[in-house]
């Protein structure tokens, strides 16, 4: 089966950053006694992550040329009454593609973090944990069971929940990532009950033995019901990846998510793991294709989070917060077209936007720096001339992004686009207008952020509290408050902040080190090109075709779009006549009318639209409605319990009952010990004549 | 008159319902205790006697014999804690003998 893969550079492929997360995280933290320095620990994990990526290259090429495949088991971790616990890969298409995107964002990230990081304390302790987190992708996607996919869900879970907390002396950051990760459960909770509910009714982990038993699993009903068990199961597993990929409305953890330093944001929270929930649905395909409801349940929470949270995205003012929001609205976008039965469209825009939008935040981070840890954009403003490569990189971002012809942007969304207009699933036409307006809204936001950036008037020294976010500031923080703690982690070189990012230095800004701007470019040219030179055999060849089913009866979405198709090239010219195409020029037309020319409308709108706006502004009190009615009714209900359950009933009347119940038998019994012989002699006198007269009665009753 | 099985058991009957109550309505002397105790065993042998003549079986007689030879062990050991007990608390009076109690 496989020709060229081994198993043997399979496993490098995971364990190469875990080495890294090791010697990073051990010999160059406290926990290990600070032994190793920076530079030791930030080429040992990048170069743990190169080798990942080299070795994830050549497993693309042998996948997309050599068609060679590997569906192994290495290691059995134990067997339970015939349920196999086993770790395994499973390399097809889709997890090739995966391994690649995540290597080589992970190994940009890495690169970009040697100049983003270098004033902070926690320098090592960051590379271990993006090491880690690689290993735990890695694991994720190539994983050929469900077991190792929990594992790699859980893990990538922690890292993230680590690295939000990251500036751990910050209260905004540990309450984020409280959130983030407690969020996380609830979807977790519905993931594991779904795998649950397949072990009961398939018997086994392995995803090929699941898939082989999905046609009798398609017969059976959820017990006690008249559900589909399919259904239920798909239910079940879409929670967990709403979760994880922040849908609606499990989607509030990621905006607040945005506390972690820039990086990560990047990496995690936009580029990789946020779409394992995305990847998750395309590869249980088989199971999802058997049921029309859970599809159509996909579409809905899909567009849903397409459109709303792009409206969130306007009225933001952090830089990272926008670009946030317009991570939510596109994850929406990739959950409708699973939602239309198309999973390799979804996955080709979870590959471009990876590049995008993994550009964007960097150039984000970029920017962040270039003006000394401001986020605010209204404190920017004319940065083109100061940074041009951040600049036109960001430019290449958003134009990817919007969704501009011949960009990687252009291809999966228009894709998307199509595909949900020719889905017949009962929430269809609701999704269609959805992400319709979503281009809208995508392309108005995007050059909102864009024009108050990178033109207009220079701003940059007019925030009347240039340290107002002090708490919002990005990573100037752990050389402020954080020397007690964070400096624990450093050694020696850590702190000093000799250069211009002090709070007295004139505030000019300036490009960032090399370091920062190469990653930039090097994800730039994928977000223009990838889309051009992918589409064809990814969409409509023979890329994916063992690791996503389709039931082409049922949902013939992508067949219609295939047949249409001819060529990337002539699909880029015929869009310039589409709609989206002209909603996207719509968005940026009012964008640049709104903030170039009439830049005093904006207010005058939000004063129109106050009660909109403060809706947008509360985030339609979602967070609210979690806090005052779902946090507060757990801890109403815990307390409840403590109270009546813990203290009177178990701690009451349990244990203090038991105790006093012997005590006041005891103490009426000790009233018959008076200590009188006499006493004692009668009732053993009266003992014996009643055993007696027992045993001689039955005697009596025996002989007669 | 011949004495029948009857006779003997009843004086056996007699002899133990007056040790019983020697040892209840006893308060003032432990030796009087004592003494009632050995009555009760003497009840006792009277019936072992008397069964084994009417039932010509020799097994009772021997039974006699052994509970003579505790009986009398059990006196001595029973007046040598009286003895005991005389010195410790200056009397045998039944009433103040209460600390077996918890």
């Amino acid at each position: 089966m496989s020709q060229t893969l081994s198993a043997m550079s399979l496993l490098c492929v995971p364990l190469a950053p875990l080495v890294g997360a090791a010697g990073a995280g051990v010999l160059g933290t406290q926990f290990g006694g600070n032994r190793a320095g920076r530079t030791f620990c930030h080429s040992l994990t990048i170069l743990g992550v190169l080798i990942a990526f080299l070795l994830s290259a050549q497993t693309l090429y042998s996948v997309a040329y050599d068609g060679a495949r590997f569906n192994q088991t290495v290691y059995t971790w134990m067997d339970v009454g015939g349920l196999k616990m086993e770790i395994g890969f499973l390399v097809d298409g889709l997890t090739a593609m995966m391994m690649c995107v995540v290597t080589f964002v992970s190994l940009m990230v890495h690169l970009y973090t040697v100049g983003y990081m270098e004033e902070d304390a926690g320098y090592n302790r960051f590379f271990a944990y993006i090491s880690l987190f690689t290993f735990s992708m890695l694991m994720l996607v190539m994983s050929n069971n469900l077991l190792q996919l929990f594992f790699g869900w859980e893990a990538v879970g922690l890292v993230s929940y680590l690295l939000i907390g990251f500036w751990y002396n910050k209260p905004s950051a540990i309450f984020a990532n409280m959130k983030a990760f407690l969020v996380n459960r609830v979807g977790d909770f519905g993931f594991i009950l779904g795998i649950g509910l397949i072990v009961a009714f398939a018997g086994t982990l392995n995803y090929s033995e699941v898939f082989a038993k999905a046609p009798a699993l398609a017969q059976l009903q959820f017990p006690g019901t008249e559900w589909l068990l399919v259904t239920v199961v798909c239910i079940c597993l879409f929670v967990g990846a709403m979760g994880k990929s922040a849908q609606f409305p499990l989607h509030v953890w990621l905006p607040d998510s945005m506390e972690g330093p820039t990086p990560i944001s990047a990496l995690i929270h936009a580029a990789t793991m946020v779409t394992a929930g995305i990847f998750m649905v395309a590869r249980m395909s088989p199971l999802f294709e058997l049921s029309d409801t859970a599809l159509n349940f996909v579409l809905v929470v899909g567009s849903i989070t397409a459109l709303f949270m792009g409206f969130l995205g306007i009225i933001q003012n952090d830089i990272k917060r926008v670009v946030a929001y317009s991570t939510l609205s596109q994850l929406g976008y990739m959950t409708v077209a699973l939602g239309a039965s198309a999973y390799s469209v979804a996955v080709f825009h979870l590959m471009t936007h990876a590049f995008f939008k993994a550009l964007l935040f960097l150039g984000a981070g970029s920017v962040i720096m270039g003006v000394h840890h401001n986020q605010d954009i209204r404190w920017m403003g004319g940065l083109r001339k100061y940074m041009p490569i951040t600049w036109i990189t960001s430019l290449v971002g958003s134009l990817a992004l919007i969704g501009t012809p011949f960009f990687s942007g252009f291809y999966s969304k228009d894709s998307i686009i199509e595909v949900v207009a020719t889905s017949h699933l009962p929430g269809a036409g609701f999704a269609h207008f959805a992400v319709l307006a979503g281009v809208f809204v995508t392309a108005f936001y995007s050059f909102r952020l864009y024009f108050l950036v990178f033109h207009g008037a220079e701003r940059y020294d007019q925030n009347p509290e240039p340290h107002h976010d002090a708490h919002a500031d990005d990573h100037g923080h752990a050389h402020g408050d954080d020397h007690g703690n964070a400096a624990a982690d450093d050694h020696g070189h850590g702190h000093g902040h000799g250069d211009a990012h002090g709070a007295h230095a004139p505030l000019v800004p300036h490009e960032s080190p090399w370091v920062v701007w190469v990653p930039l470019v090097l994800l730039a040219i994928p977000s223009l090109l990838i889309g051009l030179f992918t589409i064809e055999p990814m969409l409509y060849g023979e890329f994916f075709k063992d690791a996503i089913v389709v039931n082409a009866q049922a949902h013939p979405g992508m067949e219609e779009l295939g047949s249409e198709f001819h060529g990337a090239a002539s699909m880029a010219l015929g869009a310039f006549t589409s709609t989206p195409f002209w909603l996207a020029l719509a968005g940026v037309a009012l964008a640049y009318y709104l903030y170039m020319v009439n830049t005093a409308l904006p207010a005058k709108i939000q004063r129109a639209l106050q009660p909109l706006h403060t809706l947008l502004e509360n985030k339609y009190y979602l967070d609210w409605f979690n806090e005052n009615v779902l946090a507060r009714g757990a801890r109403l209900l815990g307390t409840g319990l403590w109270q009546v359950g813990d203290l009177r009933l178990i701690d009451g009347a349990v244990v203090n009952g038991s105790w006093r119940l012997v005590g006041w038998i005891a103490r009426s019994v000790r009233k018959l010990q008076t200590g009188y012989l006499y006493h004692y002699a009668l009732v053993m006198i009266l003992g014996v004549f009643l055993l007696l007269t027992h045993f001689v009665w039955l005697k009596f009753v025996w002989l007669k | 008159m011949t004495l029948t099985l009857g006779h003997f058991l009843s004086l056996g009957a007699m002899l133990f319902a007056l040790s019983v109550v020697g040892i209840f309505l006893n308060r003032r002397n432990l030796i009087v205790l004592l003494m009632a105790i050995e009555l009760m065993l003497l009840a006792v042998n009277t019936n072992f006697v008397a069964f084994s003549y009417f039932l010509h079986d020799m097994h009772g007689q021997i039974f006699v014999f052994f509970i003579l030879t505790v009986a009398a062990a059990e006196s001595a050991i029973g007046l040598a804690i009286l003895v005991l007990l005389f010195r410790n608390k200056s009397s045998i009076s039944v009433d103040e003998l209460n600390t077996l109690k918890g």
